[in-house]
């Protein structure tokens, strides 16, 4: 049984299960880098998953839907950015009101747009890449996602972009006495979640489930901010925390069939994500002005 | 306008709501001069100097840079015109290097990316340019004020700045490193650049002015060369009248009433031993950061020591909590009068009555007996000459200094036999620091025991029955107030020498 388990095939399918998290996470450190906490993230991913399945349902092209998804998670983000940035209102009401936003609009239009409750009709995904000379498929999202986290490290700590990224949330008045417009971005980090967050939604529907379920992201926003808390506010550490939570996800698959009552199975991804916290509480530092308004 | 003057300020005003902050403000400043701008605190000085960097815009007037009338809307046009600023509290990003925090805004790239080696080229050279080195791959976060004062003057000079503005860059420094910054300042002088000076530390003013321009509830009401001035003159313009020091009569100290026994506790605390007697003050001093907030927290209750024991009254004390500490007859002003010391939302009233809340007779029954608190309130309120329009405004809006006395009167009221007094005076003006001063010396003088800790030397000196020097969390030295100065107070606050 054990074997059955722990195998190579478990590491590729906890990579497949991290894919939705370390995008969203990523969305998460840009926005927090800048000064913005956003917990509308869930809310996001669930916006993305949906136009994801929208744009390949009209046009048949899944790249289209994937496009579609960074537009609704744009949508999502720019107004927490105006709520909380331009109108300085506490970020935690904006991120709870747009995820609440977020569940009730996709139902309503996924009810209107497919008339049926519950989910959509199934689409097509994308077409998988193969490696050269060998049978080995993979996601082109998977491998975009990879990308992104490489270069977010670079942009976040070896650009200029990423110096005023954070030094907008460490200090955002030392920022404005150099010239360097914080408003300006503090947006920009928000927008970058949003795009960023609805391709992590597009990869739930359209290549885990290739379907779109009312409800689906079940909290991966939250796992995911918790994965940018892991690894405290860098890509890279984000995605680690992510893949971790990913091998949980994959694991709590495997574990189903084995006679414990699935319930408590499907507890495992939140337990972990809740020890984790639990472990690194009060080591983790995040950026000294993150949830903290700008007010010249 | 004269080509002699670099910086030129015509009839500026400004008013906030209420205040009339600047009123027909004209200042003249000479190319290399220093020149310092004092005043009280409310005196204008910062707003005029926020106008020049454009933070603030002016009502009416107008400002002349080279000879040439200039618009100063934001601080990217003063930075880009020749004008820096280093503020009060610094503008630096405390997780960053140092070379990060000077180039920020100004960043230099190579492909895409941060050039940090021609940025450290650059900066190497203007650092041995201008005599001013820091470490540039240290966190500002790790580095102490002095050195992170420098970096703000480095930032300066990285953006080509001609005039420097620094607002009171000496509060938070110990003697010594007032020295150094003395000696930048010539050095920046000699090279040819311009600096504006605002302080209201006379002596200080006085050893590195040029000219000064003094200045009074929104107007100048003075302009001295160097020659012209000394301290009685400055402080007569300056506040319209004459101060007198602190008078302090002799008198024998009591009875032990507080005694501490080898109290430690990691890291900050190594073994601290100590006595205090009735109707005496012991100055605190030390540099921040050396032990001397835990130790006075150790003392109310605050937090618990590793070891070591403390005795008030020969009773030991030091595992009671703070309530219990208050109840046996010790007050508390603690240094942060925002943060620790007040609730700002909430009113004057029930700010008073804040920690003996719960006792009669502010509560009775489980409830609030708000007549008599409004009555206590009123008492303290006229005792202690705290300037507010009503008892039920919030402390948020009085006024630094009276925000200080309701903390005072508070504490004072039940009449502790041990007050601890911590910063009492930080950033209040002459008249409110005058006020308690005179509030602690008659305490003392009724045999109340008080700690007095502060950063401002002159006041422990003058104020001080005895001074204690704490250093990495030792008491280095006793000393007697009598014929020390700052500079022998200061060998000891850095460690540079123990008894």
């Amino acid at each position: 049984m054990i074997e059955g388990i722990f195998s190579l095939e478990l590491l590729f399918s906890a990579l497949r299960m991290s894919v939705p998290l370390a995008f969203a996470s990523l969305g998460g450190v840009y926005s927090e880098r800048g000064g913005v906490v956003n917990i509308a993230l869930e809310g996001i991913m669930l916006m993305g998953a949906f136009g994801a399945v929208v744009g390949t349902y009209f046009t048949n092209n899944p790249w289209i839907g994937l496009l579609v998804a960074m537009l609704f998670g744009l949508i999502i983000a720019l107004i927490h950015a105006v709520v909380s940035i331009t109108f300085r209102i506490n970020q935690i009401i904006s991120g709870t009101a747009l995820n609440m936003m977020a569940t009730g609009l996709t139902t309503f239009l996924s009810r209107l747009i497919f008339q049926a409750a519950g989910s959509s009709p199934h689409i097509e995904g994308m077409t998988q890449w193969q490696f050269p000379g060998t049978s080995f498929k993979i996601s082109p999202l998977i491998v975009i996602m990879i990308l992104a986290v490489i270069l977010s490290q670079i942009i976040i700590f070896k650009t200029r972009y990423g110096l005023r990224l954070r030094a907008c949330g460490e200090n955002p008045y030392a920022a404005d006495s150099l010239g360097i417009d914080v408003i300006k971005i503090r947006y920009s980090g928000v927008i970058m979640s949003g795009i960023l967050g609805g391709l992590g939604g597009a990869y739930l529907s359209l290549e885990h489930a290739r379907v779109f379920v009312e409800g689906m992201t079940t909290g991966r926003g939250f796992i995911a901010l918790a994965g940018m808390i892991f690894g405290r506010w860098t890509p890279v550490g984000s995605f680690s925390a992510c893949f971790l939570f990913g091998l949980a996800e994959a694991l709590r698959m495997r574990l189903e069939g084995f006679g414990i009552p699935t319930q408590f199975i499907q507890m495992i991804p939140y337990l972990v994500t809740m020890g984790v916290l639990i472990g690194v509480v009060g080591r983790a530092v995040a950026p000294a002005y993150d949830g903290i308004p700008f007010e010249k | 306008m004269s080509e002699e003057f670099i910086l030129e300020t015509e009839g500026i005003t400004k008013h906030f709501p209420g205040v009339l902050a600047n009123d027909d403000v004209s200042i003249q400043i000479r190319e290399g001069e220093i020149h310092s701008i004092i005043g009280e605190n409310g005196a204008g000085k910062t707003t005029l100097m926020n106008i020049i960097y454009g933070i603030f815009r002016p009502d009416r007037g107008k400002i002349f840079y080279k000879g040439r009338e200039v618009e100063i809307n934001n601080p990217s046009t003063a930075i880009s015109l020749g004008i820096g600023m280093v503020h009060q509290h610094f503008m630096l990003v405390p997780p960053f290097t140092v070379w990060e925090n000077i180039i920020l805004g100004r960043e230099v790239l190579k492909r895409g990316v941060l050039d940090k080696d021609s940025v450290s080229e650059d900066l190497n050279k203007l650092m041995s340019d201008y005599r001013l080195s820091v470490p540039l791959e240290e966190k500002i976060e790790d580095l102490p004020v002095g050195i992170c004062q420098k970096v703000e003057l480095i930032k300066l000079l990285y953006r080509g700045a001609e005039v420097f503005i620094l607002d009171e860059p000496t509060a938070l420094l110990v003697p010594q490193e007032i020295e150094e910054l003395f000696e930048i300042l010539n050095n920046l002088k000699r090279q040819g650049k311009t600096i504006i000076f605002i302080s209201h530390k006379l002596k200080e003013v006085l050893r590195i002015s040029d000219r000064i321009t003094v200045m009074r509830r929104g107007k100048v009401v003075g302009v001295l060369e160097r020659d012209e001035a000394d301290e009685e003159i400055l402080a007569r313009l300056m506040i319209g009248k004459t101060i007198e020091p602190p008078r302090i009569e002799i008198h024998e100290r009591g009875e032990e009433i507080l005694r501490l026994e080898d109290i430690k506790l990691s890291p900050r605390l190594k073994g601290i031993n100590l006595k205090l007697y009735r109707g005496e003050i012991l100055g605190l001093a030390g540099v921040e950061g050396n032990g001397q907030r835990e130790l006075l927290e150790v003392i109310t209750g605050l937090l618990a020591p590793d070891s070591g024991k403390v005795f008030y009254k020969d009773k030991e004390i030091e595992r009671l909590d703070p309530r219990s500490v208050r109840e046996i007859g010790i007050g508390f002003i603690p240094e942060d009068r925002q943060m620790t010391g007040l609730i700002l939302d909430f009113s004057v009233a029930e700010n008073i009555i804040l920690g003996r809340h719960y006792k009669e007779p502010y509560t009775v029954n489980g409830r609030l007996n708000v007549p008599v608190i409004r009555d206590i309130a009123n008492k303290i309120v006229n005792t202690y000459d705290i300037r507010t329009s009503s008892i039920d405004k919030y402390v948020r809006f009085l006024s630094g200094g009276n925000q200080q006395k309701v903390i005072l009167g508070r504490e004072l009221w039940s009449n502790p036999e041990l007050l601890i007094a911590s910063q009492p005076t930080r950033g209040l003006d002459i008249g409110a620091t005058e006020m308690i001063h005179n509030i602690l010396l008659s305490a003392r003088k009724n045999g109340m025991a008080i700690i007095l800790h502060s950063s401002d030397l002159d006041e422990i000196i003058s104020l001080s029955d005895r001074i204690a020097v704490i250093y990495n969390g030792e008491i280095v030295s006793e000393l007697s107030p009598k014929g020390i100065d700052e500079t022998i107070l200061g060998l000891y606050m850095t460690g540079a020498r123990r008894d």
